[in-house]
């Protein structure tokens, strides 16, 4: 258990090491218009000279690349471009924000895909039905366009809730539902579709195993049957999907985030990439990879404990 | 990327390719999805002719205006007509979406060939390299490339491509995987065929259909995140797209909310069939493997069975049963008319082959018949009830209780998350209603007396950590557990060591004595059954042929099937230790 939670922790930082490797090398090599794009199109020649000199974009990459991870491996990740402060506190301001909707996302996603999936692998009928449908719509419906469409409706015409904005849980947990959720409900539907299927799937695996007629032949009731044998041996097929859905989820958020103006690291990234505020943007692939990391983490773990063979090797 | 798992069911069996086609094209769905598709794909190639106006022919005055006869969409909020730029999108979103189909179809196919193929080094590396691509969110990287890669869509869709190959790296692989080593390819390989020509001609005829649904959902995908790379205003501005759109839509929402449809509609509606047809195309391709539909097929004519007058000694008297499964229009049944009577405390034997229908017989019994499965006519009488008129619940309640079940393979009847201990806790408070500590005290003595050294040891242990004989003994100790009247038993010792199969018989040999229950013994094996058994039923092809008492049966078998049977055992010397052939039974 030890030994495969540090190989996993080994795999992660070998992916941290190589993308913001190559993400370094990419953002940093084209550079050139950046001090331009900045300063605007006054800027005179030196100007433009003495910002890149100030940046310290004139040095050789292979310079930059080892200060970079130099400061990096300290948790320095140097000072915004285009914006005053640090990227490590940007990215401490912004990172609740996506972190509190991508983490109501998955929690709703869950317990919709469970719910359906079960009701569909044990009844069919309807529920399988709608799993059908909403596998195509949840598919072919573009999140953001969700997301406009949530807007024109429930913000624009009936007025319920607010359009854009974000409100923090801690200054105000009902502005906060009320901020969140049209884009958790724009995230999901896509995520839903895919769950679903898969935790269909999962528990109707789990219902065709020959224990299971073993359980029921020693008169074991069905509840008990489904809701603590079969979903705890579906529950390692449904965290796989989770974690690939929180993945999905991280970059649904960038989008997503602009169409309701929330201030968040994807509405972040976006900014930084239009304009190119390279250390931003390094700082933000990190986060993300170690976010993916820690959650990847957690499944795993959650996985041992439903998982005896996982935990006891 | 939704949808790798179920593509990777797909049945492999090649079908012909013109009348594979022709069946995705007569369903319904599967024709409205081509046709949505050619429409695009038309209306792409033509735009010039379909679309009235330039993409970029501004009115001033028709800035955001609402549908009229010649803007019949609107205008956008530069004054540009709807309708004809949405008409030209359809030219970029195609281009974009085959540009990265095209890239990770080439590169995923080729690794998985490859990795499939030859396996090993390359494998455990482009598992890895497949495995890294699909942890970060493909939008971020993309975003963070931006600067790098320029506002040329199309080279972002390459990029896009590299971070979709994995979908079709791992699909071809396992597929490549599971014909590697079928004959035909090893015939391949002896008449002297290259390693290129055997991948090329055979491997690829397998996996073709798989790869046609891995790519429309690619494409799908590819759609969909190209709109969305383009709604964030990272793309060339001059150029018409269905997600550039969406972003004028979305900076003009407050004055025309009704341009934000258009767009999003042209989208969903073109993905929406992508989707759909790969979902027909896995139908058509799993289309073998379901059962009809029950509700199809003619109903069962149920036969009134005789009510014989059963004698107080008779346990178990089953009468003309008939089980059947769902079948082509009709019902297939696999045990035909059997008649049968089992005594109180005797241990009657059930002979036959693989298919002969005895553990559709026992699974009868004990109600626990496969999805699909119907007694269709006949009775099951136990203790003087009529089994085939109790309800699920009035059966659930004599299972465990009174009839009581010991299947053949250990290891997959237990649960692999839980402890033994609670596997027998479990049964005996719901059965018995008793308190969990003193199921937990019967448990620990059940243990003992099924000869298990370290009864507390192994109700701690997990199902893997103990070995398959251990397993049977714990089967068994579950099914007495509840003190049954009926105990059947399905071939309980043809998945155990030879050393194993004389001790577990003798614990149930044992165990009927004390107990004093019937045993209903399911086996192939008449060197068990001349063991253990007082009588003997051999069934062939659903039906029983011949019943006897165990010592007669073998002094004068009456049925010529019987004898034929008799005579292929005797031939081998040492019928106890008979090593049974590695074949699931019926």
């Amino acid at each position: 258990m030890t030994a495969y939670l540090l190989r996993r922790v080994a795999f992660g930082l070998v992916l941290l090491v190589v993308m913001s490797t190559i993400t370094f090398f990419l953002v940093f090599s084209g550079t050139e218009r950046v001090a331009a794009n900045i300063l605007g199109e006054t800027a005179s020649n030196a100007d433009i000279a003495a910002l890149t000199q100030k940046l310290g974009i004139d040095r050789p990459l292979l310079v930059q690349y080892g200060d970079w991870v130099g400061n990096a491996v300290q948790g320095d990740l140097g000072d915004a471009w285009t914006t005053t402060g640090s990227v490590t506190e940007i990215l401490a301001r912004r990172m609740p924000v996506t972190l509190s909707i991508v983490s109501t996302a998955i929690l709703v996603m869950a317990v919709v895909s469970a719910i359906l999936g079960i009701v569909a692998a044990v009844r069919g009928g309807w529920a399988d039905g709608l799993i059908q449908v909403i596998s195509i719509v949840g598919f072919a419906i573009p999140n953001f366009w969700l997301g406009l469409m949530l807007v024109v409706l429930f913000a624009l015409n009936l007025q319920w809730l607010p359009a854009t904005g974000y409100v923090s849980f801690t200054s105000s947990p009902s502005g906060w539902l009320a901020a969140v959720t049209l884009p958790v409900t724009a995230l999901v539907l896509s995520g839903i579709a895919s769950a679903s299927q898969q935790v269909r799937g999962a528990v109707i695996d789990a219902l065709n195993q020959d224990y299971v007629r073993t359980l029921k032949a020693r008169g074991v009731n069905m509840r008990s049957i489904l809701f603590r044998h079969a979903l705890r041996n579906a529950l390692p097929a449904a965290l796989t999907v989770l974690s690939v859905q929180f993945v999905a989820l991280l970059g649904g958020a960038a989008i997503i985030e602009r169409v309701f103006a929330i201030p968040g690291l994807g509405e972040l990234t976006v900014r930084s990439a239009v304009i190119g505020d390279v250390p931003v943007l390094m700082g933000v692939v990190v986060t993300m990879i170690i976010v993916v990391i820690v959650v990847n983490l957690l499944i795993d773990v959650m996985n041992a404990w439903a998982n005896p063979k996982v935990r006891l090797q | 990327m939704t949808d790798i798992s179920s593509t990777q069911q797909v049945s492999t069996q090649a079908l012909k390719r013109t009348s594979f086609l022709w069946s995705v094209l007569r369903n319904p769905l599967g024709l409205l999805a081509t046709i949505i598709l050619l429409v695009v794909l038309l209306t792409a190639i033509f735009a010039p002719a379909v679309a009235p106006f330039d993409p970029s022919h501004v009115e001033i005055f028709k800035v955001n205006v609402a549908p009229s006869s010649d803007y019949w969409l609107g205008g956008d909020g530069s004054g540009r007509d709807i309708f004809s730029r949405l008409v030209y999108g359809a030219r970029n979103t195609l281009v974009g979406a085959s540009i990265a189909v095209a890239v990770a179809a080439l590169i995923g196919v080729t690794g998985g060939l490859a990795a499939g193929y030859y396996g090993r080094i390359l494998d455990v590396a482009s598992s890895w390299v497949a495995d890294g691509l699909m942890a970060l969110p493909a939008i971020i990287v993309l975003l963070a490339f931006f600067q790098a890669l320029g506002s040329s869509i199309h080279l972002s869709m390459a990029v896009f491509g590299i971070m979709l190959s994995p979908g079709f790296f791992r699909l071809t692989r396992s597929l490549v995987r599971s014909v590697r080593n079928e004959l035909y390819v090893d015939a391949a390989r002896v008449s002297g065929l290259s390693d290129f020509r055997i991948m090329w001609r055979h491997i690829l005829l397998v996996i073709r259909a798989p790869v046609v649904i891995q790519a429309s959902i690619v494409a799908g995908i590819a759609i969909v995140i190209q709109a969305g790379l383009e709604f964030l205003g990272l793309g060339d501005a001059s150029i018409p797209t269905w997600g550039g759109m969406l972003q004028d839509a979305f900076d003009n929402l407050y004055v025309a909310p009704i341009s934000v449809y258009w767009p999003g509609l042209a989208i969903a509606i073109t993905v929406g069939s992508l989707v759909l047809l790969a979902n027909v195309i896995r139908d058509r391709m799993q289309q073998g493997d379901a059962p009809p539909k029950v509700s199809r097929l003619p109903k069962p004519e149920p036969k009134p069975s005789p009510i014989s007058s059963v004698s107080d000694d008779t346990l178990l008297d089953i009468r003309d049963l008939v089980v059947g499964y769902p079948g082509k229009g009709e019902w297939k049944q696999v045990v035909k008319a059997v008649t049968m009577s089992v005594k109180r405390g005797e241990i009657f034997g059930l002979v036959g082959e693989s298919g002969s229908g005895k553990t559709q017989t026992a699974f009868a019994v004990l109600g626990l018949l496969s999805k699909g499965g119907r007694i269709l006519s006949g009775s099951i009488t136990f203790d003087g009830i009529d089994l085939t008129a109790l309800s699920a619940s009035q059966m659930h309640a004599l299972r465990g209780k009174r009839i009581a079940y010991v299947p053949q393979e250990p290891m997959s009847n237990l649960d692999p998350s839980f402890r033994i201990g609670w596997q027998l806790v479990e049964p005996m408070v719901s059965v018995l209603g008793i308190s969990q500590a003193e199921a937990k005290e019967r448990a620990l003595a059940l243990l003992a007396r099924v000869g298990l050294p370290h009864p507390e040891r192994v109700f701690q242990c997990y199902p893997h950590q103990i070995s398959g004989g251990m397993a049977q003994r714990v089967l068994i100790a579950g099914a007495v557990s509840c003190k049954p009247d009926l105990l059947i038993a399905d071939e309980p010792t043809t998945a155990l060591d030879v050393t194993v199969q004389a001790e577990v018989l003798e614990l149930m040999r044992d165990l009927q004595a004390e107990y004093g229950m019937s045993i209903i013994l399911v086996t192939h094996n008449f060197g068990v059954v001349a063991d253990m058994c007082d009588t003997v039923a051999v069934m062939r092809d659903g039906a029983v042929v011949e019943t006897a008492e165990a010592r007669k049966l073998f002094a004068a078998p009456g049925h010529e099937y019987t004898r034929m049977l008799l005579d292929s055992v005797l031939e081998d010397p040492d019928t106890r230790t008979y090593s049974p052939p590695k074949e699931a039974s019926a």
